[in-house]
């Protein structure tokens, strides 16, 4: 099978991951699409490691997911936050800093 | 076991896959089938309105996307995937929607204004640009396959490049992790301003202040022969059933069940009964029925 129909659902996926971050304004779905977007950067680096007969494109994929754990742990801990202080987990409230 | 599930499924991909030699109807249908499912899952994570939905469709694409590394000669991956991913990633997604709200859903109101056309404009354009760069580029069409580059398996030659020409990457990640993890547990941490008040304290603060019936604590959620569950009132022991007994947040949201479906409706016979115990009473006679009918004369 042509490897480039993995690449095209990467693309897929990762634009419908960019128009939840734009459109849904609950934090924690923007959040969610944001891991959308990693996730198909991974499958892009996957599909290309075994399109080249290289292992850097995995290695790089590993990386990407340890890095999206610790952005997920201090994410939720300040959606946390904020909800406790707001109580709303919209991104639209939190405009404390807004003129 | 479990590993050798996943060597078992590991071997299975590689040989479907051919070990990247050639295509293979096992891989064609496996995507075929396995991506409409992945952007389906995608875009019930854009569309449903309820925070939870998104999260079980986002579970959707995040496994068949390990099904995808998988199949890609990928299987460490594709393990790490299912267990970092839709194991503690998405789980903690779901805690955090739960201590948020469960029933916590978007309003469908534009705050701003032409927000949504502006943002599928710039989407189009992500997705001009990044299909314009894919398809015009020179890709082989035959992926040249990992077997060179991997002779011992996937997980030795990762290994090999972990703890070699990455290692150092490797450990600031693992510092990254750490700091990670402090990060989160100092900012939920909430200092206590005012001390504990212990069990005693507490105690004697319910039979000053309180109501005096609640002096021993509410009534908890009634044990029936068909139900054991807390949205289900407990009879007091007038056979009338407790509103107290039921948390108010399900109250508030409706999903208790209602009190007059445990009500206890005394027969006719119940009542003759109970008549009879009454007259009984004074001879120190106790009815076989004096237990059923307690409630009514209470």
């Amino acid at each position: 099978m042509n490897p480039t129909n993995y690449l095209v659902l990467s693309i897929i996926l990762f634009s419908i991951g960019a128009a939840g971050v734009l459109v849904r304004r609950n934090a924690l779905v923007a959040f969610m699409s944001v891991e959308l977007m990693l996730n198909a950067a991974n499958l892009a680096f996957v599909t290309f490691a075994r399109m080249h007969g290289n292992l850097d494109g995995q290695i790089v994929a590993f990386f990407v997911m340890v890095v999206a754990a610790a952005e997920v742990v201090v994410g939720l801990a300040i959606i946390v936050t904020i909800f406790r202080t707001r109580r709303s987990a919209s991104v639209d409230d939190a405009s404390l800093l807004k003129l | 076991m479990i590993t050798q599930s996943v060597t078992a499924w590991a071997t299975l991909a590689a040989e479907t896959t051919g070990s990247g030699s050639g295509g293979s109807g096992g891989e064609t249908a496996l995507f075929w089938i396995m991506a409409p499912l992945a952007v389906l899952g995608a875009l019930g994570l854009v569309f449903s309105r309820k925070a939870v939905h998104g999260a079980l469709s986002l579970a959707v694409t995040m496994i068949s996307l390990a099904l995808f590394y998988i199949a890609q000669e990928a299987p460490f991956l594709g393990v790490v995937q299912i267990v970092v991913y839709t194991g503690a990633i998405m789980m903690l997604f779901l805690f955090v929607i739960m201590l948020v709200g469960v029933d916590s859903s978007d309003s469908r109101v534009e705050t701003i204004r032409g927000q949504r056309v502006a943002a599928a404009l710039a989407v189009a354009g992500v997705v001009l640009l990044l299909a314009t760069v894919t398809l015009r580029a020179t890709l082989p069409e035959e992926p040249a396959g990992l077997a060179q580059a991997a002779p011992d398996g996937n997980v030795p030659a990762i290994a090999d490049l972990i703890f070699g020409t990455y290692f150092w990457a490797f450990e600031v990640v693992a510092v990254l992790l750490i700091t990670a993890a402090v990060g989160a547990m100092t900012l939920t941490h909430r200092e206590r301003l005012s001390r504990r008040s212990s069990q005693k304290e507490l105690s004697i603060k319910r039979f000053s202040e309180g109501p005096p019936g609640e002096a021993a604590g509410l009534p908890v959620p009634g044990v029936y022969a068909r139900h054991n569950a807390v949205d289900t009132p407990a009879l007091l022991p007038d056979g009338k059933p407790s509103e107290a007994s039921i948390n108010r947040v399900l109250v508030a949201r409706g999903a208790a069940r209602s009190s007059e479906e445990f009500r206890h409706h005394p027969t006719p016979a119940d009542v003759e009964a109970a008549a009879e115990g009454e007259a009984d009473e004074p001879a120190g006679e106790i009815g076989p029925d004096d237990d059923a009918s307690g409630g009514e004369r209470a």
